[in-house]
């Protein structure tokens, strides 16, 4: 796909050496693939509207940046509740696809590789449900 | 790109280059606050940093803006050892 991930946390880069060797390691069989950023300060999470003043910490928050430093789409959670990593990589393969296209295409709602996209313009106007079913949103 | 750097007692500074939007007063989900910790909007560019790594037992200084031309997935979270 092509998507270099970068996390972020309050923690220490020291702290993060040992949550690799500790643990996370042990869960893939290998280093962490991805850049462990350290953000103590809190001041990136500022930056990004998703540090929480309160507790310190940093929220659940996910951004995909494109290629040209835009961001698409961002995603913010409560800490006790885990992020579908499925959705992200959905997401990522529709910005890349509307990308890819110039703009000339769209991707309705629960669209995944292989689904229909849409082609906005004049004749689509008051046509989509000629062309796209309602089932198409979900998962068979 | 991201280059290596010697850990020591010292933390390296966190260079914060990007801009501080200005208090516009519109719609902030969480008012007051000095401003800061606003949401970015989306179709708006990413404010860029600089921070401290780690990275595949070395530690690095890395910047977003090293990432122009490609996809990136920024991803925060509570910290290490949170469970989740």
């Amino acid at each position: 796909m092509g998507v270099e991930v970068l996390s972020v946390s309050v923690d220490s880069v020291f702290v993060h050496k040992m949550w690799n060797d500790y643990e996370l390691s042990k869960m893939i069989n290998r280093d962490i693939p991805f850049m462990m950023l350290s953000d103590q300060d809190g001041s990136i999470g500022k930056l990004y509207g998703i540090y929480d003043e309160d507790s310190g910490v940093e929220t659940r928050g996910r951004f995909i940046i494109d290629p040209d430093g835009v961001i698409q789409g961002f995603e913010v959670l409560t800490p006790p509740v885990g992020r579908n990593v499925n959705e992200t990589i959905r997401q990522i393969q529709a910005f890349q696809l509307v990308r890819g296209s110039g703009g000339t295409e769209a991707t309705p709602s629960g669209w995944k590789p292989g689904k229909q996209t849409l082609k906005p313009g004049p004749e689509l106007v008051g046509n989509v449900w000629k062309v796209w079913q309602v089932k198409e949103a979900f998962d068979e | 790109m991201p280059e290596e750097f010697k850990p020591g007692c010292q933390r390296p500074p966190i260079k914060k280059t990007a801009p501080v939007e200005p208090k516009t007063g519109g719609e902030s989900s969480e008012p007051g606050k000095e401003g800061k910790g606003q949401m970015v909007k989306v179709g708006k560019t990413a404010p860029d940093f600089t921070a401290p790594a780690y990275y595949q037992g070395k530690f690095m200084n890395v910047s977003l803006s090293e990432y122009r031309g490609k996809w990136v997935l920024l991803c925060f979270y509570p910290g290490d050892f949170t469970f989740v």
